[in-house]
């Protein structure tokens, strides 16, 4: 066999197209007599709509058609329920999913009253101020906490609340271990997460083809598969006639999943009835609106420890806000609720949330998908534990790691997957260590003291997680051998950059002897493979990347069998590599991949029975569940006590997510994880005003990481495979966004000196101006 | 986030500038470099019905000497071409200190100071600046010309003393005392980000180092630059002591009026005009001192 | 009102363009749609993440903050025309590619824009400048370094 690239830093397939501006976007996307999408979206956040009219709109030249709720008859409905609840006893659950546009009520900001179709998108914008509407304004619910309060103001009228969801989930129990604690800690704590806001906003192109009966869909999608099913369900076509194209898409980190979009919707349905292409591109103004967020829980937490620091028991009791709508179900409490556990022995758990409905965007996952709030209030938790029993931090959370002898972990609780959570395989300790060691935990006391004594103000700060990854339920993957040599892989999931054109072929060139640039990848094609789920919770990799395998290795055995019976020997003597299988030990005794391939489709003799054409495979993939990655993060940073300005001297991650198979990418990957969970702990904030007004939709005001806010970050890595698929993956997408709250909270208490001058900080993001507010009457 | 329509008209002379802002008044406005109209068109905020675009008029990007020490500088000038000039960067340190502040390389490649200065952003940085240098305006019409001085020019958030036939051709900069020093500071959110508060301090010392003039402005913490120089009169006459620098930040942040925003309490904000005075004031004497 | 329109001429990587353009479209637009330079990408369209970068008489501007009519008579630079005619990498193309500078790549076109501007005026950057010749593009999926390292690597090499 060649030389293996896997585990190798195999520079990517896909750059020279992107490197030079040949990669295809959406916006790129130019049909002949292709017409543009402007939408009127509701500026308020809760009313209801007394009138539409758009017949001025209509007399604009270049307006081609507007269209409001009533035109869609029965096209319109709620969209699906994507993520139905999960089998745990109790559990509440108000299904309420959005709509294509808003009749009777607007429930959000931005939510879509009117598709007007123009020329072009500027006539289309101009349109839009010619539509007459007439709203009558309702209190709106912001707030989570006053949102369940009686007499507050409904988001959907036809329920007695503004309840959601309400699950409760338990392990061991947790009043009974309670009472036998030396020691309590109980906290709120608020934790809100912004927006993914992908550099390339959302965007759909539908064609409709009447003539031959065809409706292809460019759309920005992490999940074409769902989105062909649904829309030809909703279409009235059969899925041979829908054909999804997710092209390069710019990033999505969530949000960009299947949601049914009101967009991705209504642009078929258009097409089809004025039987011209259309466009529509989000723009920057409509994503704050438009696509999804993430936003804020409130935890009333408690840990129950023993004196010497080991955790008895957690109960937490939580409220989420959910948006105006809850088509992803309950995903985001969910992963609070499970990862919250952590890496931690924790025997007994009692935890309740409720999801409440508000008049805001919705909110689905994005990157970390509610894990981050979760392991805030723990990792924060074990920070005042260590505090008031005088034991160091990092100390505590060693003194409760799982230990390496007890995986598989059972935490019973249901996770996202409907699984009962159990931790596949781990070994914590010498990833701490291993953290500890590059940051320098045990020196630093010392530096610190040395840098106060010239008016510097640094800190530390240690925290650790878990990540549930590569859930199912499955992938599949077509690895198929070419005739000119060449290998081709389809597969069904979308691809944002993560440089699935690159490990897919990676995992393929190493079964079939071929160079990884020889391997040509297809990601978010439905005419090119059939099936899948999509690129979502760290699973592209681990899921779709063992069918890449497994097909893989049965092209390999078709390949070999092919040449075995071609030369007449045993299949052990021949060898597969650069692109031929040859004879061992006569190397010049030989047939190419290509050859072989045309022979396994032969234009005349007989084959035999049972005998698939093709050197070819399509095989899939569905682990029995998740695989749980874990890691540590450790940073110093220095603060300006007065301007609480903040510098990020040294970041250090260690993580375990089993085998690697290109450290490359994979250190890509935490490193832009790292760089989200800086904005989210330190820039990025949602700021909505009482009435449901978001005040900094503009990338002036929402403050994303530039190249001088985000450090560099020093990696390390254990491996510690997952038993749960042949090349033991796990996911690691989203690690690097997971546990840079606590760590931003612990290190900036650190450097302030705040556990001495009795301030707590329990929220995430924070900011300077919001440090300033904290501590102004703290003693110095 | 497409603009709405707009006639487009490139002037070709300063005077025809002049006499197409005369006949069309507010219904048209300049188009320097854009980088805060453009912007506010693509959201649709603004929706001038006529551009008068006055990139191709020769000479309105000029900086040259002026009779008598400073400069000139024409309202047409490229951010990016003060930051590159290095004599002019000698002459005006408290500008060259604010310039990189100024949002990010590509915007101030293409926006002016003519442009920023009629624009009056109250976080903008070169308000406060030119305040705080003593600048004055040239300003003109088809009528007539005159000179502002900075300190009289805006009057208000995105509001200046121009008239809707006037515009700002060039800015004159007076050239520093000797033994002067000067400092600009800001906290933002991000580098480049509009100041949370900033401030520009100058300051000239005699023979016995003794305060002899000092100026201290600020940006983003009131509708106009905040010019809080008068407070500042304490340090006249003396070797500017720690505690004397002190009383004057705390007599600043009693004076400025700062509204808060999505970034910053209103409190945060004059705490931090605080700070920043103590630093920049110590800042200013020291180079004063050291002649830099 | 009737539709504003001009003639104008431009150059866009040394090739000359005749186009007739409403006043206000967006050279950012202009370039991708009019043109077919969709390399030129459009994330913001008010002037912060710098993906629509493009070089003006050889400066990086933000393409979505000017009106193609303005640029009557100037030069324009695409990402289109970054590698050589034969399409041999640019150092900066090289680099991004040997260093893993880029995910989605959607931010690169501006991000290879401003940087080999920034690398023709400074062959010895030192990693604070390059983050601040960088901080006017923002990357959502890198984190930077990477991208960082690319410049320095490039610039290495540009000095020979």
């Amino acid at each position: 066999m060649s030389t293996r690239t896997f585990g190798e830093p195999i520079k990517r397939n896909e750059d020279r197209r992107l490197l030079t501006g040949q990669a295809l976007f959406i916006d790129d996307v130019e049909l002949p007599g292709m017409l543009h999408a402007a939408f009127l979206r509701s500026q308020v956040a809760h009313a209801r709509i007394r009138k539409i009219d758009v017949s001025r709109a209509l007399r604009r030249p270049g307006v081609v058609a507007a269209y409001v709720a009533d035109d869609l008859g029965d096209y319109w409905k709620p969209g699906p329920l994507l993520v139905p609840p999960p089998p745990i006893a109790g559990i509440v659950f108000n299904q309420r999913t959005q709509v294509p546009l808003a009749k009777n009520k607007v429930r959000h900001v931005g939510e879509p009253l009117v598709i007007v179709i123009a020329e072009s998108r500027y006539i289309a914008e101009d349109a839009l101020d010619d539509i007459d509407i007439e709203l009558e304004q309702l209190p709106a619910v912001v707030d989570i906490e006053q949102g369940l309060k009686a007499g507050s103001a409904l988001v959907h009228e036809d329920l007695d609340s503004n309840v959601s969801a309400h699950v409760r989930q338990t392990k061991g129990n947790y009043a009974t271990a309670a009472a036998k604690a030396d020691h309590i800690i109980k906290r709120q704590f608020r934790y809100e997460h912004g927006i993914s806001s992908p550099i390339e906003t959302r965007g759909v192109v539908a064609q409709w083809d009447k003539r031959a009966n065809q409706m292809t869909i460019w759309d920005t999608t992490q999940a074409p598969v769902f989105i062909r099913n649904g829309l030809a369900g909703m279409l009235g076509l059969s899925e041979r006639q829908v054909r999804v194209i997710a092209p390069f898409v710019g990033g999505g980190f969530g949000p960009k999943i299947m949601m049914f979009y009101p967009e991705e919707v209504l642009l078929p349905w258009v097409s089809m009835k004025l039987n011209r292409p259309i466009k529509w591109i989000e723009d920057r103004l409509e994503h704050f609106f438009a696509t999804t967020h993430e936003r804020g829980q409130i935890h009333d937490a408690e840990m129950a420890l023993t004196r010497d620091g080991r955790i008895l028991g957690i109960k937490d009791v939580f409220l989420h806000d959910g948006g105006a709508y809850d088509p992803y179900g309950l995903t985001v409490p969910i992963n609070s609720q499970c990862t919250l556990l952590g890496p931690y022995v924790v025997p007994n758990y009692d935890s309740t949330f409720t999801q409440v409905f508000t008049n805001l965007t919705l909110v689905t996952p994005y990157r970390g998908a509610g894990r981050q709030h979760g392991v805030f209030v723990m990792e924060r938790l074990l920070d005042f534990a260590a505090h008031e029993l005088n034991i160091d931090r990092a100390e505590i959370r060693r003194r409760n790691l799982i230990p390496a002898d007890a995986f598989p972990y059972k935490n019973e609780i249901i996770f996202q997957d409907f699984q009962p959570l159990e931790y596949d395989s781990g070994n914590y300790e010498p990833v701490l260590d291993m953290a500890l060691k590059a940051i320098g935990y045990n020196a630093f006391r010392e530096e610190q003291a040395a840098a106060r004594r010239q008016g510097r103000h640094l800190g530390i700060g240690v925290a650790c997680y878990v990540e549930g990854t590569g859930i199912g339920p499955y992938e599949g993957a077509k690895v198929q051998v070419q005739s000119n040599g060449k290998v081709s892989i389809a597969t069904g999931i979308g691809t944002q950059g993560q440089g699935h054109f690159t490990v897919f072929a990676q995992i393929a060139a190493d079964q079939l002897g071929v160079a990884v640039t020889d391997v040509d990848v297809v990601t978010g094609d439905t005419d090119q493979f059939y099936w899948g789920a999509g690129t979502f919770a760290s699973r592209g990799a681990v899921v779709a990347g063992n069918a890449v395998n497994e097909a893989s290795k049965v092209v390999r055995k078709k390949a070999l069998k092919l040449a075995s019976d071609l030369f007449e020997c045993a299949e052990e003597d021949l060898v597969l590599e650069d692109g031929k299988v040859s004879i061992v030990g006569i190397p010049e005794k030989f047939v190419r991949l290509g050859d072989l391939a045309g022979r396994a489709n032969p234009m005349r003799g007989a084959v035999q029975p049972g005998t698939e054409p093709g050197l070819e495979s399509t095989q899939y993939f569905g682990p029995p569940m998740g695989a749980t990655a874990n890691g540590v993060h450790a940073m110093i940073v220095e603060m300006d006590p007065r301007t609480f300005d903040l510098k990020i001297l040294k970041y250090v991650v260690v993580h375990d997510c089993g085998t690697v198979i290109n450290p490359m990418i994979l250190a890509g990957q935490i490193h832009g994880g790292v760089a989200q969970g800086i904005g989210n702990a330190f820039y990025e904030k949602l700021v909505f005003d009482d009435q449901g007004q978001l005040l900094n939709a503009s990338l002036a005001d929402y403050l994303l990481p530039t190249a001088l806010e985000v450090p560099r970050v020093e990696l390390g890595h254990t491996v510690t495979k997952s038993p749960l698929n042949p090349m033991g993956i796990k996911g690691a997408g989203e690690a690097g966004a997971i546990p840079v709250g606590p760590l931003f909270a612990q290190a900036i208490e650190d450097a302030l000196d705040l556990e001495r001058r009795g301030v707590e900080l329990l929220e995430i993001p924070l900011s300077p101006s919001r440090l300033f507010e904290l501590t102004r009457n703290a003693p110095g | 986030m497409k603009p709405a329509s707009f006639r487009y008209i490139s002037a070709t002379s300063l005077e025809h500038a002049l006499s197409l802002k005369a006949e069309y008044g507010d219904d048209a406005k300049f188009l320097a470099g854009g980088q805060s109209l453009i912007p506010t068109m693509n959201f649709r905020l603004a929706r001038p019905a006529i551009l008068i675009d006055l990139n191709r008029i020769d000479g309105l990007g000029a900086t040259r000497p002026c009779d008598g020490g400073g400069a000139r500088v024409g309202a047409l000038t490229r951010y990016r071409t003060l930051e590159r000039d290095a004599g002019f960067a000698g002459m005006f340190p408290l500008i060259a200190e604010a310039l990189p502040h100024i949002a990010h390389p590509q915007i101030r490649n293409r926006g002016t100071i003519g442009g920023n200065l009629s624009h009056a952003d109250p976080a903008s940085e070169l308000p406060a600046v030119a305040v705080a240098l003593g600048a004055r305006f040239h300003v003109q019409s088809t009528k007539q010309q005159r000179w502002c001085d900075a300190s009289n020019f805006f009057v208000g958030g995105l509001t200046t003393d121009l008239q809707s036939d006037e515009m700002l051709v060039e800015v004159e900069l007076p050239a520093p005392k000797p033994r002067t020093g000067s400092c600009f500071m800001e906290i933002a959110r991000r580098r480049g980000d509009f100041a949370i508060a900033g401030v520009a301090a100058t300051m000239t010392l005699g023979e016995r180092d003794e305060c002899i003039h000092v100026r201290l402005v600020f940006c983003g913490v009131g509708e106009t630059p905040a010019d809080a120089s008068s407070v500042a009169e304490i340090l006249r006459g003396h070797a500017p002591t720690e505690q004397a620098i002190r009383d004057v930040a705390a007599a600043a942040q009693a004076m400025i009026d700062p509204s808060g925003s999505v970034h910053a309490t209103a409190d945060y904000q004059r705490h931090i005009a605080g700070v920043l005075t103590e630093r920049a004031l110590q800042t200013a004497y020291q180079r004063a001192r050291h002649g830099h | 009102m009737d539709i504003d329109d001009h003639e104008i001429t431009i150059s866009v990587n040394g090739v000359r363009y005749q186009r007739r353009v409403e006043s206000r479209m967006l050279l950012s637009d202009f370039l991708r749609h009019d043109l077919g330079l969709a390399g030129t990408h459009v994330g913001c369209e008010h002037g912060v993440c710098g993906a629509c970068t493009v070089l003006l008489d050889g400066q990086p501007v933000r393409s979505c903050l000017m009106f193609a009519v303005q640029a009557e008579k100037h030069e324009i630079s695409t990402v289109e025309g970054v590698a050589g005619g034969d399409g041999e990498y640019h150092p900066l193309q090289q680099a991004m590619h040997d260093h893993h500078g880029l995910q989605c790549g959607y931010c690169t076109p501006g991000i290879l824009m401003t940087m080999t501007a920034f690398l023709e005026e400074n062959r010895s950057p030192s990693e604070e400048e390059v983050r601040e010749a960088l901080s006017g593009n923002l990357c959502r999926c890198t984190g930077y370094q990477n991208i960082v390292d690319a410049v320095m690597a490039a610039a290495k090499r540009m000095r020979g």
